[in-house]
């Protein structure tokens, strides 16, 4: 310690503590800067590095305009690091993205991808970073779903916007709970997890993967029961049956009376 | 006149006493008649004359449809359980099986899904009932537009109108029944509405629900009232208004030959009588092929009640729609100011809320202004005569105008009711259609007012000139002069008495009263008879009809001789009416 103590008035020491400085910040930001890259270019689970790169390449031609070169973010579309491999197979995979037009929320069409492409895209947006993955086939299985069980689960956190039929219905400023008949298990999954548009997420801490399988249980068992009662007017309830008494029930009604009393004085 | 006050003699009366029919069916038809009096009532009955329009048929289709509704809902009766209580359904609806439901509810399901033509007459039942009160209200309008309240039909309209509010109540007691989400929601709404009255709202929540929301009594209580107080009144108002229909005979639409002192059409028995069975049929066979078609109140989406959901596209039945409507209308704060305060009391202050309070004072005045619109119209124009000749409504240009903007009034609010549903079909905001309905609901009205009554006044214009110088032909003449000229064809009498006989009178002013005085309020009277009668049409006078004859006679002298001959008839009916 002695020849330290005396050696540290020496011209260079300066020089040597600056050069020791600069080697350790330029070490650890390496060090860091590996870090991260191990972590980017960590594999998500059931992709392959081949669909990674094909996903970028179709990332970068549809989908960058808005959501940005490495995807993260612009003025004109969110961030997607971390939204996961589900998010894209909703969004792509009911037509949703890439968005035909800006609006108060994206409007469904058809998809604009395969299958392939959007298992590659999903690859890509996993590979920024951990969210939600594609659900599992055993959680989509419906038979195994309890729909009465679904029913009531359904009533109390989704009907409020979905309609109790799952017809949809109105939100604000133009937005809208679209209609759930024949969406496909995994996307009404999917949504549940990711929370698309203006839908709340419901994680596996809120609605475990069994009770989304309920949930999907019902609504395809209500999907394939048909209608008991004849014509369902949309399922929208009073406001199509009044209509209808003052449409068809009216016509009807009048036409019978003025044929009634056509042979009068 | 009915046979007993007819004077028979002794031997008239032992004649008929001692007749012997030759038939065995004559014997039991004499037998029955003796003692049931059928003649006397076919002889008065049967030859009451019905004047034939099919606008006069939605009374009789309200009628039927609450017989209908009647009879399914007794079939109901047998199944259903108004109980509360909970229990597990085990039914055959697998989306529901296991789930904790009330009773009610679960017989509700059993009505549907597990008794033979149960759900066939549920639906029959609820279509029936939308039925019923949509032909009282068309019914309801077609006497208002017609003008056919006027003296001496007052107390008949006050019937009718409370036979409307009976069917609203009806209705709404029906709709909670079941027990499920949607119906509860409902409840919730009535609750909301009893608690926002100041001071007392409490209680009488309390009191109808037995204890806080929802309890367990209230589908029994609104049971009695729907399936006996509330059906039982109408009966009695029902009975009620036909009587005094046939006491006051009916109206009629003005014609040829019709006048104030008679009724022109045809005879109750047999043919009339026929028609009005067999309609009965045909109300029945269409409420069947919709009940039968499509699906009304499907209670098994909706889950049994749960006071926490509230799900999208809840609504009312059509009838209750515009209570729904101006509850979404009413802001429920003025920018940054809230509309709900709390009054401070010693116990602790009571909350006014008015964004519940206010909406319900249109509807108020609007079904006040219902009950007692033959008063303010008689008071407004001093018409004191009977009538019993229908107003065609364009020859009432003030009341066509103020019915209308009413139906205006009604449909805003009534459009309200569903504008979540407006929004997503049309793909329009919710915010928006909320926020120019605000200035709708007040401009709405007003310019329905105002083009109602240019729109009847230009249709008398129209009569006028037709009854003075006939329809456009179509047929253009060239004279020898080279002018062009179109030919017109005079109406014919049956036409031009329709087009001439109506009244116009002009603004009475304001007239002093014993005292030689002219209050406030008879000047307040005389501004709105101004207004009444300010803008008018007057009928063709028979002076005018005589001049427009001799110059028509010009062009085209065959017609009018014609109608010159006629003529004399069309001014005796006319002046007849005074």
């Amino acid at each position: 310690m002695k020849a330290l103590t005396q050696k540290r008035r020496h011209p260079f020491a300066f020089v040597a503590l600056l050069l020791l400085g600069l080697l350790l910040t330029g070490g650890l930001y390496a060090a860091a800067t590996t870090v991260n890259e191990a972590q980017a270019s960590n594999l998500p689970e059931g992709y392959t590095s081949e669909q990674v790169e094909e996903g970028e390449r179709l990332f970068v031609a549809n989908c960058a305009t808005c959501h940005g070169m490495n995807a993260e973010g612009t003025d004109a579309g969110p961030s997607l690091v971390g939204v996961g491999a589900a998010s894209v197979d909703f969004q792509v995979g009911t037509g949703r993205m890439p968005m035909q037009m800006q609006g108060p929320q994206a409007q469904q069409k058809p998809p604009q991808f395969n299958e392939e492409q959007t298992a590659q895209l999903a690859a890509y947006v996993a590979s920024l970073g951990t969210g939600p993955a594609v659900p599992e086939d055993e959680y989509l299985d419906v038979d195994q779903g309890d729909p009465s069980r679904g029913g009531e689960l359904f009533r109390i956190n989704c009907a409020m916007c979905h309609n109790a039929a799952g017809a949809g219905g109105a939100l604000t400023e133009g937005k809208f709970a679209p209609s759930l008949h024949g969406v496909e298990e995994r996307h009404i999954y999917e949504a549940m997890t990711t929370g698309p548009q203006n839908m709340p997420v419901f994680n596996d801490a809120n609605i475990p993967p069994e009770d989304k399988r309920d949930i999907i249980a019902f609504l395809k068992t209500y999907e394939n029961q048909g209608t008991p009662g004849g014509f369902s007017l949309g399922f929208l309830g009073p406001v199509s049956e009044g209509l209808l008494i003052w449409t068809l029930g009216l016509a009807l009604l009048i036409g019978s009376m003025v044929w009634l009393t056509s042979r009068s004085s | 006149m009915s046979a007993a006050d007819k004077n028979y003699t002794e031997a008239q009366y032992l004649e008929a006493d001692q007749y012997q029919p030759r038939t065995r069916t004559g014997r039991i038809a004499n037998y029955v008649d003796q003692r049931v009096g059928g003649t006397g009532i076919v002889r008065e009955f049967g030859r009451k004359v019905f004047p034939d329009h099919w606008s006069f048929m939605f009374g009789e289709v309200a009628l039927y449809s609450f017989i209908i509704v009647v009879l399914s809902g007794a079939f109901l009766t047998f199944w259903f359980d108004p109980s509360m209580a909970t229990t597990r359904y085990s039914g055959s609806y697998a989306p529901l099986q296991g789930v904790d439901m009330s009773t009610a509810y679960a017989t509700a399901l059993e009505l549907s899904f597990d008794v033979r033509g149960g759900l066939f007459m549920r639906q029959l039942h609820h279509w029936g009932a939308l039925l019923f009160i949509l032909a009282m209200s068309v019914h309801m309008l077609r006497v208002f537009f017609t003008g056919a309240f006027r003296k001496p039909r007052e107390l008949n309209w006050v019937v009718g109108c409370a036979l409307l509010i009976l069917g609203l109540g009806a209705g709404f007691t029906g709709y909670s029944l079941p027990d499920e989400v949607l119906s509860g929601n409902g409840l919730r709404i009535i609750d909301g509405m009893m608690k926002a009255i100041p001071v007392v709202g409490t209680y009488l929540s309390f009191f109808l629900f037995g204890g806080e929301f929802p309890g367990d009594e209230v589908i029994p209580r609104l049971y009695t009232l729907h399936i006996f107080i509330i059906p039982g009144m109408i009966l009695i108002l029902i009975a009620i208004h036909l009587f005094m229909v046939v006491v006051h005979k009916h109206t009629q639409y003005p014609g040829p030959g019709r006048t104030e002192r008679n009724v022109v059409g045809y005879p109750v028995g047999p043919v009339y009588a026929a028609k009005a069975g067999g309609f009965f049929f045909i109300v029945l066979g269409i409420l069947c092929l919709i009940s039968g078609t499509f699906q009304i109140n499907a209670l098994w989406n909706y889950g049994p009640y749960d006071p926490s959901p509230v799900q999208a596209g809840a609504q009312p039945d059509w009838y209750i729609g515009p209570f729904e409507g101006v509850l979404r209308l009413m802001p429920g704060w003025l920018g940054p100011i809230p509309l709900e305060f709390v009054i401070p009391t010693p116990w602790g202050g009571n909350s006014v809320a008015t964004p519940v309070l206010v909406p319900m004072i249109p509807i108020a005045v609007m079904f006040l202004g219902m009950f007692i619109w033959p008063w303010i119209e008689a008071w407004i124009t001093g018409d004191k005569k009977e009538h019993h000749l229908l107003d065609r409504p364009r020859n009432a240009p003030t009341r066509t105008a103020v019915g209308a903007a009413t139906v205006t009034f009604y449909c805003i609010m009534w459009g309200m009711g569903s504008n979540d549903l407006i929004a997503t079909h049309f793909q329009l905001s919710l915010n928006d259609i909320t926020y120019w309905s605000r200035v709708l609901i007040f401009v709405g009205p007003v310019i329905a007012y105002i083009l109602t009554k240019r729109i009847c006044l230009a249709l008398q214009r129209k009569d006028r000139e037709i009854a003075l110088h006939g329809h456009e032909a179509g047929i253009i003449e060239v004279s020898p002069d080279g002018g062009f000229h179109e030919r017109h064809k005079l109406p014919s009498e049956y036409e031009l008495w329709t087009l001439v006989s109506y009244e116009a009178p002009a603004p009475s002013g304001p007239r002093p009263n014993a005292k030689g005085k002219v209050t406030r309020v008879e000047k307040f009277r005389a501004a709105l008879n101004r207004m009444f009668f300010e803008d008018r049409v007057e009928p063709v006078s028979r002076q005018e009809y005589l001049e427009a004859l001799e110059h028509n006679g010009h062009h085209d002298g065959a017609t009018g001789l014609e109608a010159a001959q006629s003529q004399e008839q069309i001014t005796a009916g006319h002046s007849g009416r005074h």
